[in-house]
């Protein structure tokens, strides 16, 4: 249930403007990998180009491979929605469903789609990923209750249940902590570590402490200059990366001495 | 530089927290010394009420101010100032409306009676009869037009909001809505009975050409307002949806209209309240039919609107039958309002009802 990502010569446009040049990398099987580096170098924009959900945003396009265990992303005959079912994404502001119950939200991959199934497959999918996400303990009393009454922490750890819901193969997490407060994003970091065993999670983080404690693989995105597209500095394993880094580049971010 | 943060810093520390204030009654005073002012010089001059009422709320708006900069301060005296400014146009505005609930209720509730309400006006001469046909005929009428309306009007939207995105074809439509919110009534009344005489001959009577006029009418307010609704939803739902595989039309269908459809729903209903008030058109395409007429595709249906302007400007043979249609026009009124207040009422509570729920 979980498969590997290879990126090879990437390039992402909006419109005319380059964003992003040039990423090649190996993101493995059931590990954590991060991706860290200064705001607007193309962190996020990388991220979504694995599930395709750039294409969300007019004009933006791509050019490169993105291949995931074999089958070509970019394919003209890959359906995008297809994509998105194996490949899921937790975004940096929860965002429930704001017409739906706690239960129907994790259900809502399902429901959305119109898949029938009895009501205990249902309660058993919803019991797992709510357990999946370490809210079944705070929600189970009141699964009726609206998604949107629960605390911002609370709703991350929903969003994140009702992306586990779907069984994707791989977890994009969009910088998942960044409005959480530290209590939450330590039941957050605690979940990614045990979904590594059946997922393959991709992270984007401001936070160093977060990526060295999460992460097995980091990336270091990073902009030439400014008004340059954002490039891939360096990717390595994290360990390496936060002790041994091969670019100083890398050094100088990493221990803040940045630029 | 050490000189200046001294003095400076002594002009703080010489600032008062507190200022002196008038009394809680202040403004009451300064109003009745105003008006009690204006009163003397009123009868001195032999003005009547409504001078009275303008020459005492101009000394108000002066002494209240004046009084206030005395003891308060400036700053106050301007708050004051301004304070009573916004009270008395909220006056002005309320003014009109609450004249006009008055007279339509104090001259239509006479009229009411079970047989106002039960019977129509075949046959009757001057006195007698009721608007059942009427009321049959506003709520048949306006129920199609919003039955036409509604579904073209979201649909409408959701293609400007959700697939044309500003690009060239949903541009010149917007432009189309905005020209069309401002064709005067008549002229949607002109293209119903153009229509339907093409159809069906001259002067064609035909209570559906009154809602298809309507839904002329209705259409650019439902798509506007269910636009504005669309665009707040935020695109973060839309991608939540999108990063659960669910394709485009179902995360239209089931998250972006559901999270909005409080507001498209307060906006169809105001729309509706908005033309069910519609005289011209109808005038024009639904005629004044004089007795019930349930079907809307066969011959023309009176509505409360017209039968108000027909029964307010036909004369009769004698006073009494004339005195008799304008009671029965003022009734017709007061139901009219009522039917469209009861709208209102109802687009809050199905708003609310809709709306997404915290559950705080």
């Amino acid at each position: 249930m979980a498969k590997s990502i290879d990126v090879s010569d990437l390039n992402i446009y909006y419109g005319n403007f380059l964003a992003v040049e040039g990423v090649n990398m190996t993101i493995k099987a059931r590990q954590v990998t991060a991706f860290i580096g200064p705001s607007g170098c193309g962190k996020s924009t990388v991220l979504r180009t694995l599930n395709r959900m750039h294409e969300v945003i007019p004009g933006a396009r791509v050019e490169g491979k993105v291949v995931v265990d074999g089958q070509s992303l970019y394919d003209p005959t890959v359906d995008p929605v297809a994509v998105r079912r194996q490949i899921g994404m937790v975004f940096q502001r929860p965002n429930p469903f704001p017409t739906m119950s706690i239960y129907d939200n994790v259900l809502a991959g399902n429901k959305l789609n119109a898949k029938r199934m009895k009501r205990a497959e249902a309660d058993d999918i919803v019991e797992s990923s709510l357990k999946g996400a370490n809210l079944w303990n705070e929600v189970k009393d009141r699964l009726d209750r609206p998604g949107m009454g629960l605390s911002g922490g609370q709703q991350q750890r929903l969003c994140i249940a009702r992306a586990i819901a779907v069984r994707p193969q791989v977890l994009l997490m969009d910088e998942p902590c960044s409005a959480l407060d530290p209590i939450s994003t330590a039941a957050i970091e605690d979940l990614i570590h045990e979904l590594k065993s059946e997922y393959t999670i991709v992270i984007v983080t401001h936070n160093m402490q977060q990526a060295a404690r999460v992460s097995d693989e980091t990336g270091f995105f990073n902009l030439k200059a400014t008004g340059e597209p954002g490039h891939l500095v360096e990717f390595n394993p994290t360990k390496k990366m936060f002790s041994n880094p091969d670019n100083e580049a890398t050094e100088a971010y990493i221990s803040g001495r940045f630029g | 530089m050490a000189d200046l943060d001294k003095t400076a810093s002594l002009d703080r520390d010489l600032q008062p927290l507190t200022n002196p204030q008038l009394p809680a009654i202040g403004p009451v005073l300064a109003a009745v010394v105003a008006w009690g002012a204006a009163g003397l010089v009123a009868l001195l001059l032999g003005w009547n009420i409504a001078g009275w009422l303008v020459l005492g709320w101009v000394a108000f708006i002066v002494v209240l101010p004046a009084w206030s900069s005395a003891v308060e301060g400036k700053r106050s005296a301007i708050d004051r100032l301004v304070t009573s400014l916004v009270w008395s146009t909220f006056v002005i505005a309320m003014l009109p409306l609450i004249a006009v609930s008055w007279t339509v209720i104090e001259r239509g509730a006479p009229a009411f009676s079970v047989e106002f309400f039960t019977s129509d006006q075949s046959g009757v001469i001057g006195v007698g009869g009721g608007i059942l046909h009427a009321v049959i005929g506003t709520l048949v009428i306006t129920l199609i037009a919003t039955l036409i309306s509604v579904p073209v009007g979201i649909m409408a939207a959701v293609y400007l909001v959700e697939y044309g995105k500003g690009n060239r074809m949903s541009r010149i439509l917007t432009f189309l809505v905005d020209v069309m919110t401002g064709i005067p009534s008549i002229v949607a009344g002109l293209f119903a009975l153009a229509l339907f005489t093409l159809l069906l001959g001259p002067l064609p009577r035909l209570a559906i050409g009154g809602s298809i006029a309507l839904s002329v009418l209705m259409i650019p307010i439902v798509v506007r307002s269910t636009e504005e609704m669309l665009k707040l939803v935020s695109n973060e739902l839309r991608e939540g949806a999108y990063a659960l595989g669910v394709p485009k039309w179902r995360t239209i269908t089931k998250v972006v209209i559901p999270t909005a459809l409080g507001g498209i729903v307060t906006g169809a209903t105001l729309a509706v309240a908005r033309v069910a008030g519609e005289t011209a058109p109808l005038l024009l395409i639904a005629g004044t039919l004089r007795s019930v007429n349930w079907n809307p595709f066969e011959g023309g249906m009176a509505t409360l609107p017209v039968l108000i302007f027909s029964e307010a400007t036909k004369g009769g043979a004698k006073p009494e039958y004339v005195a008799a249609q304008l009671e029965r026009a003022w009734g017709a009124a007061l139901v009219l309002i009522i039917i469209v207040m009861g709208l209102n009422l109802l687009a809050r509570v199905v708003g609310a009802y809709f709306s997404p729920k915290t559950g705080r």
